[in-house]
């Protein structure tokens, strides 16, 4: 019983940065977002496989943008703590 | 949740947080300037230039294994980043690019290279000088190429759009432009890095956390922790190609958009 006592008395606290999850919630979008540009580089060169070369570029120009969002997320995590 | 774990890893760096980045100096009292980050960017230079001056010191017609791989190299920047992205005007840039490309690729590659593994673009400063000089030399070309005001112009007011639009545009576009792009161009270089770092530290460390459990269905799993980490490092192998490729790529991007004609 007084065991009981002590483990209630216990102040419960979850130890831990928020920004965890914040980072979590900031990688979402960029991460449909990067499925969405391999996903159409695949599609394009499925159908047209001559234009591989011309629009690999253009996959990597779209996937270093979109990443950028993933990366600020990660960098923030770190600064606003 | 600080419980048994943290407890029992006292003696462990666990968990892994930004300090871990700051080593001591390699030689004491000389912290900011003698430390294995500076260090490893000298080696890098020396390991670049005596590559291509040894590979290229005798060039023959039927090249030797390092005369293909130098050319390789130079060859991958030259037509596939600046001719590719540029056109045929961008081979002026090939030795930029091709340079960016190596100097990016060997200090990306010591964070697999054991007992380095770390590089030294996992701090902020050696991204940010080299975007600095990235962000430099797009404006300069644009400058000089369409006169000050002129290229101000070009960058921040998009042809065909309605006029009351330029209100919301030309923010937009000047901070995209002349703010963000620098930034971006570091931070992206950086936080791979630093996340790759970071990843391969915690499935190490997090091993012998794992190891040092009490219960004896916790301590196999390290195995499965560790086993991770060298997965891990394969999969940065190929971050640390893209990621040289991709920099290289974007200031590619960036002096194309500069010489442009108004569009």
């Amino acid at each position: 019983m007084l065991d009981l006592a002590i483990l209630a008395a216990e102040p419960k606290t979850v130890h831990g940065s928020l920004s965890a999850i914040g980072y979590g919630l900031a990688a979402i979008g960029p991460g449909i977002g990067v499925g969405i540009i391999f996903a159409a580089y695949i599609q394009s060169t499925a159908r047209q496989p001559e234009s591989a070369g011309l629009t690999r570029v253009y996959m990597f120009l779209g996937f270093a943008v979109v990443e950028a969002l993933a990366l600020l997320g990660i960098a923030f995590g770190f600064v606003f703590t | 949740m600080s419980g048994p774990i943290s407890y029992l890893a006292s003696d462990l760096p666990w968990p892994p947080s930004v300090e871990d980045f700051y080593l001591p100096a390699i030689v004491h009292g000389t912290y900011p300037w003698i430390t294995k980050f500076t260090a490893l960017v000298w080696l890098a230079v020396a390991i670049i230039i005596v590559f291509f001056l040894l590979a290229y010191r005798k060039p023959k017609l039927v090249p030797t294994k390092a005369q293909w791989l130098a050319e390789s190299v130079y060859g991958f920047g030259r037509n596939n980043v600046a001719e590719e992205v540029i056109g045929h005007k961008g081979l002026r840039f090939a030795p930029y690019l091709a340079t960016l490309l190596v100097f990016i690729l060997v200090t990306n590659l010591f964070s697999i290279v054991p007992l380095i593994q770390v590089s030294p673009n996992s701090h902020i400063a050696f991204p940010a000088m080299l975007a600095v000089i990235s962000y430099v030399m797009f404006n300069y070309l644009g400058i000089r190429q369409h006169g000050f005001w002129p290229y101000v112009k070009m960058n921040l007011f998009l042809p065909g759009v309605p006029w009351p639009m330029y209100f919301l545009l030309v923010p937009i576009e000047f901070f995209s432009t002349f703010i963000l792009r620098p930034l971006t161009l570091a931070l992206r270089l950086f936080a791979n890095m630093f996340a790759g770092h970071v990843i391969l530290l915690v499935f190490t460390l997090g091993g012998f956390v794992l190891l040092q459990s009490d219960s004896l269905f916790i301590k196999p799993i390290s195995v499965l922790s560790w086993a991770m980490a060298i997965a891990l490092t394969f999969f940065e192998v190929l971050v640390c190609a893209l990621q040289a490729y991709v920099f290289a790529l974007l200031t590619a991007s960036y002096v194309t958009g500069a010489l442009a004609e108004e569009h």
